[in-house]
């Protein structure tokens, strides 16, 4: 199994930690799908109220690998700089790069997030770069220093699946010892399903699960899916065929016409 | 002095970073700082100085995918 910076996972579901109704149902959330790792991110805090110290009792509690994000930084510096003060706060060397270039699509600008990989990388990061299915950006953050990549599905938020299976695919015969994992874009436990049989190590997955109708039992569906998923990939599917074949064996049937 | 903290202008006293934090009401929350854009560890936090007008960015842990 390949690992996350020597980390082995039990269950290659990320999971994210905003959106849901209520702290109680997201920590519900994490105990019934068993989640490995959790993202998070970093605010403003309030000196009143202060709530990103109840949260972080919350997460803490978990017992999960702690993903800090940079979620909506815009240029390097910005994301080097979040990224630093998520490492002071979090006590993580891991972080999930990501570096926006457009507001629409939320797709990562893949030149500043070259360039922030590599800074961070030898910063002593261990950076887990959202990036697309391209495979020269994918060989530039690996020459950078990253030793895991983390290709968009589809558009953050939009639920839409895997939108590029062709090009997903190819990224995972091109890099076979590098552990991917689908980021962004998961809508159904049958995408996440897809995900795993392409012979991906992991998803990480937020909307999905957080805006369901009942959250609790998405997670544990999605769970499910990828649990499903893993054990086809490793079961060595069979090649499709154009035609069709008949399963039955056809010596020994009988003459009835 | 007057400095903007988490883009609202405060006024303060203190002279450096560490004790503008409790100043400001910190106190041992779980933060991390950064001044003028740039990070600024905890370990130098006694030894930041801060002057009017310094852009002081106080975040800590929050929800995120």
């Amino acid at each position: 199994m390949r690992s996350f910076y020597g980390v082995t996972l039990d269950n290659p579901l990320m999971l994210g930690t905003a959106l849901y109704p209520s702290p109680a149902i997201m920590a519900d959330a994490f105990a019934t799908s068993k989640a490995a790792v959790a993202t998070v991110s970093l605010r403003r805090e309030g000196s009143v109220d202060q709530a990103g110290q109840d949260f972080w009792n919350i997460i803490r509690d978990l017992s999960v690998h702690i993903l800090p994000n940079t979620a909506g930084c815009h240029s390097v510096k910005e994301a080097v700089t979040t990224a630093h003060m998520a490492r002071e706060i979090f006590n993580t060397n891991w972080i999930k790069l990501e570096v926006i270039g457009h507001t629409d699509t939320l797709q990562p600008d893949v030149f500043g997030l070259v360039e922030a990989a590599r800074i961070l990388s030898q910063d002593g990061f261990q950076v887990f770069p959202y990036t697309t299915e391209d495979l020269v950006v994918a060989e530039k953050l690996l020459h950078a220093g990253c030793e895991v990549l983390m290709p968009w599905g589809a558009p953050i938020g939009s639920g839409q699946g895997l939108n590029n299976i062709l090009g997903l695919r190819s990224m995972r015969a091109h890099f076979a010892d590098v552990p991917l994992v689908i980021d962004a874009g998961i809508g159904l436990p049958s995408h996440a399903t897809a995900a795993m049989e392409l012979g991906f190590d992991a998803v990480l997955l937020n909307t999905a699960v957080a805006k369901a109708g009942d959250p609790v039992e998405m997670a544990r569906a999605m769970a499910l899916a990828l649990a499903a998923g893993q054990a086809g990939a490793n079961a060595d599917p069979m090649e499709p065929r154009d035609m069709a074949a008949p399963s039955t064996p056809v010596i020994g049937k009988a003459f009835l016409e | 002095m007057k400095i903007n903290v988490n883009g609202e202008l405060r006024e303060i006293t203190s002279p450096n970073l560490a004790d503008a934090l409790d100043e400001l009401g910190y106190g041992d929350a779980k933060i991390a700082t950064a001044v003028n854009e740039n990070f600024i560890p905890a370990t130098l936090r006694h030894d930041t100085e801060l002057v009017q007008n310094d852009r002081l960015e106080i975040l800590a842990p929050m929800q995120g995918g």
